[in-house]
């Protein structure tokens, strides 16, 4: 009785979540709505007793993406509602009105024309010994290594290059030949050498 | 006849029974009184405190010592007028307070207030006939809820600065979760080092792990827990890493356009988030409730130790904020980004170490050496390093030039 009620309150915020990550107008309205739904799936993981997933979903993704995701809002500015009369893409809407009509009917075609097997889930064949932090740990760590290793390579090498890219050069830079433009009534400094 | 009506099931869950939810609320119920009482308890404090070390008075109408002060504090901010700025994002601004306040609840929620420690047991007590933790929950993943939490509330400081619509809460929220998702970093890392101790995420486990005096303060060897107190200061937005109400730049901050009932909401998540921050470091470094029981119920000393060790950390918070003067925004980066985290990083190392050296049998005493050794060729080879890339591009410059 609870898991159902727990379920249907959480189904529900990730698909309100969901839905007005799309609808929301303001860009930071919809990165909220994104928080939400990620909230969901966090209780979602509680519920099925995974613990360290759901403190994992909030601190990663919740904690840190979506802050992320905030702050380039917040810092480009782009915090007023965009014009959606504008079609960047000609052809773009119609297109995706068709794939999602189509993905949709997918979804409920598979799931009108499946029937009940009776073979447990892969989470129910799951044998469950001790804590969850520690399985993950010992899943990590041994079947599967590289895949850790690899990804973490990976992350050091797009910090390495992010740093790279961001690094300003001492001397003039790339646009210091552009006039920068100067209000009425600004004062203008000698430039020092 | 009790026993009956406390079997009964209001939940229809099957296992769990009138008593066991009873507890809980008790529990709910005692843990959020405790909180906003202290929290009364510790604005008072500070002030009066503060006085001290500036050798004023500090607050000494209201009620005896001016213990009173603080309720009429907060009764002035029910009876302002609460306002809403024009150019404001309506919603959000209204979130905004709540997003800060709840997190600051939460945490509280699995934090070890009491408990007998002593001779291995683990901390229980009876309540309605069910053996219970002093602790509103404890979540195998309690460290982790702990590090949720403080991540959440970056979204609240951020949203209440961007949706007043004005410049100076802007940069003062923009300032303010730089710095606490940087010294979240830290604080995570130094966090590593007491879970590794401790072999569990659990609070209950931590501290049952450091009874009998084995406290983590020298288990895991000092430096951790200096970068968690330097850390969680920074974490706190308090001096001297108040960068994000810095008066003299920002007005008052994140929360320049908050008036009222929304003011109070922020006031109050910052003096809760003190208060359980102390918590916290009483919990993963000094034992939590755990100490000597000379006599009585175990329980009861529990909570007095637990009391005694928070004061301490509440009366230094205050020390701080009254001695040390704020530092510059780009020395507060330096230092979370270039002293703490690599610091931490490799203490982190040298203790993963050492636990494999007791796992395997080697000398205690030769793998932490070999390891610092080790970790100070890195640092010292990383060192050169960025020397030899310096000079590199000086002399590129010059030709260049």
């Amino acid at each position: 009785m609870v898991e159902v009620v727990v379920f249907a309150i959480a189904a529900l915020v990730v698909l309100g979540g969901a839905a007005g990550v799309i609808l929301q107008r303001n860009p930071v309205h919809a990165a909220l709505s994104l928080v939400a739904t990620l909230f969901g799936i966090a209780v979602l993981f509680v519920a099925q007793e995974a613990n360290f997933l759901a403190a994992v979903q909030v601190i990663v993704y919740a904690g840190a993406i979506v802050v992320l995701f905030l702050f380039v809002i917040m810092l480009l500015g782009v915090d007023q509602a965009d014009d959606l009369d504008a079609e960047p893409l000609v052809g773009q809407r119609p297109v995706a009105i068709a794939l999602g009509v189509l993905i949709g009917a997918g979804m409920v075609l598979v799931v009108a024309t499946s029937t009940v097997t009776g073979v447990p889930a892969a989470s129910e064949r799951w044998v469950r010994d001790g804590e969850d932090v520690a399985q993950i740990g010992r899943l990590l760590f041994t079947d599967h290594l590289f895949a850790f290793e690899i990804t973490s390579l990976l992350l050091v090498i797009a910090v390495v290059g992010a740093v790279l890219l961001a690094r300003t050069r001492p001397g003039p830079q790339v646009d210091a030949e552009e006039d920068v433009p100067v209000l009425p009534g600004e004062v203008v400094y000698e430039e020092e050498e | 006849m009790l026993a009956h009506v406390l079997a009964a099931d209001p939940l229809l869950a099957g296992d769990i029974d009138l008593a066991v939810v009873l507890v809980v609320l008790l529990k709910t119920v005692v843990a959020f009184t405790l909180l906003l009482v202290s929290v009364l308890f510790m604005v008072w404090f500070e002030r009066k405190v503060i006085g001290d070390l500036q050798n004023r008075l500090g607050p000494n109408r209201a009620g005896p010592f001016g213990l009173f002060q603080t309720v009429a504090d907060g009764l002035k901010f029910f009876m302002k007028e609460d306002q809403v700025p024009d150019r404001a994002d309506r919603r959000i601004f209204v979130l905004a307070p709540y997003l800060t306040a709840v997190p600051a609840f939460l945490v509280f929620a699995v934090i070890p207030v009491g408990g007998d420690f002593t001779g291995g047991r683990d901390g229980t007590v009876e309540i309605f006939g069910r053996t219970t933790f002093l602790q509103l929950a404890d979540p195998p993943v309690g460290v982790l809820l702990i590090l949720a939490m403080s991540s959440i509330a970056v979204y609240g400081i951020m949203l209440a600065g961007w949706s007043s619509g004005s410049k100076y809460p802007l940069l003062g929220a923009v300032r303010a979760s730089a710095q606490m998702v940087s010294y979240e970093a830290a604080l995570g890392l130094s966090v590593v080092t007491v879970v590794l101790t401790a072999g569990t995420l659990s609070t209950n486990g931590i501290v049952a792990s450091q009874s009998t005096w084995s406290w983590n303060l020298w288990v895991t060897g000092f430096v951790p827990f200096v970068i968690f107190l330097i850390a969680a200061t920074a974490e706190l937005n308090r001096p001297p890493f108040d960068l994000v109400e810095a008066e003299q730049e920002l007005v008052g901050g994140f929360n320049t356009e908050y008036a009222s009932f929304r003011f109070a909401l922020f006031f109050l998540a910052e003096f809760m988030n003190t208060v359980t921050m102390s918590a916290i470091i009483v919990t993963l470094f000094f034992g939590g409730p755990s100490g000597p029981v000379p006599v009585g119920p175990g329980w009861l000393w529990g909570t007095v130790w637990f009391t005694v060790k928070l004061f301490v950390f509440l009366f230094m918070f205050v020390w701080f904020r009254a001695t040390l003067p704020r530092v510059r925004y780009d020395q507060l980066m330096d230092l979370g980004w270039k002293v703490l985290i690599p610091l931490a990083l490799g203490w982190l190392l040298i203790v993963a170490g050492y636990r494999v050296g007791d796992d395997e049998g080697w000398n205690p005493l030769v793998v932490p050496v070999v390891g610092a050794a080790a970790v100070a060729a890195c640092y010292g080879l990383l060192a050169l390093a960025l020397r030899a890339a310096r000079r590199a591009r000086r002399l590129d410059e010059e030709v260049g030039a």
